[in-house]
């Protein structure tokens, strides 16, 4: 998802590296809140961590591999805003030097990659984490969770930026399906990986997950062991239910609409539609036959998106805080 | 998202003594910004203009002398959008032409050429900034460019212990295959993933003794600048003459 020069129209790209910029300008503020002045340090060898743990390959199945992203991990081991600084500097190292994404494509892969998933991320633990036992394991399977959300999050948020700025007559829905129809296995990968290494790191350094800062000591010594083969049936199971949701959503319903706007004959009228060159790229919308329909599947999930980033940063300022008045 | 790195920070750059090494570093980060800027901007009908700006970018490469094997490694990264970008003419609606009787969108066509020309140039330029510029002296550069000094010294430290980690890596998994570890399946992924968890153990330990260490030798929170080697006006004019042909470029071929 590392995206090159020119994938996304110049307007898109420019609107997305000025919130970039803008989020990146509140987290240094707020991290250096955060860690004091361990700050640079540790935010460095973190981000060098992350960076690391993208190159270790995980088997999947019979010679391919995958690999994880770190986004939510990174958020739950060290804070929202230091985990959302050190997955942007990852971004911004690996297109400085590595050439992996394309410069001027900074802003939106920045945002989707390291914003949305950290804040996104950041939301869904804490929901995830209410509902759960007052445990290590509790703690352990909301960031399993909330890891799996994110990646579903960053796909979804490329694929509104795609609607407003696509470069190709590749239509919304298509790249919705395929999207997040794949970020959807991926995050069972994710969650998986990230559970995996959360309960390492719980098991030895518990005082290092800001995640957990909430059990007690005793709470902490409760660990529930979870086999590797129910949790993977169990993530396997979800993930497959959520992928048959999101397809008869995007895909099947407009299919049905369709055959019924091709047998009533204003297909051809439904293709024009008012705001559909106007403030939507013309190529996202090009091949699509129901505007409207579409249009409301990337509504809500651009509100799914909004409300929990947004829920993600609120929750992080305020948690932020709570910790200087103590 | 993209795999394995190539090579990690301590082979990025290529020392070598070209015109393009000896430029002060933040004129060469401005100069690169700004090409690929004009390259993004430029309409992909346009195929002279990128013609153009290819022999510019190319020129830059050969004049760099990195060599043409490690200019095309590097450019490997962009694989996986060029497999993107190959389906694009498959998915797309519209105008079709028929190549060897397969029926192709012509708009889809131009998709792909946007696609492959702008990500390919986009690459080319920044490879040559990160193969002729030491990663230090980059970093000094952002500095000057103003870039929060907080960012680059988390930058610089990131950099700095990557090449530690992954060395740290590597020992751990050597030694979990001296012990049999040979895993082919999800389910056997625990070992690799408990050995992730204790690298962030032993990273986060790490950056706390690094601390440390830097405060008793009497770090403030910021690092101190070496050779603030500020670059005169006549290196900013003639590095910017790059992006500046390209912008020429456009604007008379458009």
């Amino acid at each position: 998802m590392h995206a090159p020069d020119g994938f996304l129209q110049p307007s898109v790209a420019l609107v997305t590296a000025i919130l970039s910029i803008g989020v990146l300008a509140l987290g240094l503020r707020h991290a250096g809140r955060e860690l004091g002045d361990r700050q640079v340090p540790l935010a460095g060898v973190a981000a060098a961590f992350i960076f690391a743990a993208q190159m270790v390959n995980f088997p999947v199945a019979a010679g391919t591999t995958g690999h994880l992203l770190g986004g939510a991990l990174a958020v739950v081991l060290l804070g929202p805003w230091v985990g959302m600084l050190v997955v942007s500097v990852v971004v911004i190292v690996q297109a400085l030097l590595f050439a992996d994404g394309g410069l001027t494509a900074l802003g939106y892969n920045t945002l989707n990659m390291a914003i949305v998933t950290a804040f996104g991320g950041w939301a869904a633990f804490l929901l995830v984490r209410k509902v759960m036992p007052r445990t290590s394991g509790g703690v352990i399977g909301a960031g399993a969770l909330a890891a799996g959300v994110s990646v579903v999050l960053s796909a979804a948020a490329f694929s509104i930026e795609w609607l407003f700025g696509a470069s190709a007559p590749v239509a919304f829905d298509t790249v919705f399906g395929a999207m997040v129809g794949v970020h959807v296995l991926i995050g069972v990968g994710e969650a998986v990986l990230t559970g995996l290494v959360l309960s390492a790191v719980m098991a030895s350094r518990p005082d290092l997950v800001i995640g957990a800062n909430h059990l007690t000591s005793d709470e902490l010594a409760v660990r529930s062991r979870v086999g590797m083969r129910p949790f993977l049936i169990g993530s396997v199971l979800a993930a497959v239910v959520v992928g048959v949701v999101i397809s008869q959503f995007a895909a099947s319903s407009p299919d049905g609409l369709e055959r019924v706007a091709i047998d009533n004959g204003f297909a051809e009228s439904a293709t024009d539609h008012a705001f559909g060159s106007s403030l939507f790229s013309d190529y996202a919308t090009a091949g699509v036959s129901n505007e409207s329909l579409s249009l409301a599947v990337a509504g809500v999930a651009g509100i799914a998106v909004t409300l929990l980033v947004g829920g993600g940063v609120l929750s992080a300022s305020r948690s932020v805080r709570r910790r200087q008045m103590v | 998202m993209s795999g394995a790195h190539g090579s990690t920070v301590s082979r990025i750059f290529i020392p070598g003594d070209s015109q393009i090494h000896r430029l002060s570093p933040e004129t060469k980060l401005v100069a690169v910004v700004a090409a690929v800027i004009v390259m993004a901007v430029t309409p992909r009908h346009e195929v002279v203009a990128f013609a153009l700006d290819a022999v510019g970018a190319w020129s830059v490469i050969a004049l760099s002398g990195i060599g043409v094997r490690t200019y095309l490694k590097r450019l490997a990264v962009i694989i996986p959008f060029i497999l993107f970008a190959v389906i694009v003419p498959f998915l797309s609606g519209g105008e079709s032409v028929q190549v060897v009787g397969v029926s192709l969108s012509v708009d889809g066509l131009w998709a792909t050429w946007n696609i492959l020309v702008k990500a390919g140039l986009g690459a080319t330029m920044s490879i040559a900034l990160s193969a002729t510029t030491p990663v230090a002296e980059l970093l000094h550069g952002m500095t000057r460019l103003r870039v929060p000094r907080l960012l680059v010294a988390i930058i610089a430290f990131m950099l700095r212990y990557i090449d530690v980690l992954v060395e740290q890596l590597g020992r751990m998994r050597r030694s979990m295959v001296a012990r049999g570890h040979d895993p082919r399946w999800l389910w056997q992924i625990k070992p690799i993933a408990s050995s992730a968890g204790a690298l962030f153990v032993r990273s986060y330990e790490r950056g706390e003794r690094v601390h440390q260490a830097m405060l008793a030798r009497g770090y403030s929170g910021v690092m101190p600048v070496v050779n603030d080697r500020h670059a005169s006006t006549r290196e900013w004019l003639s590095v910017m003459a790059y992006p500046f042909m390209f912008a020429v470029v456009l604007v008379v071929v458009v």
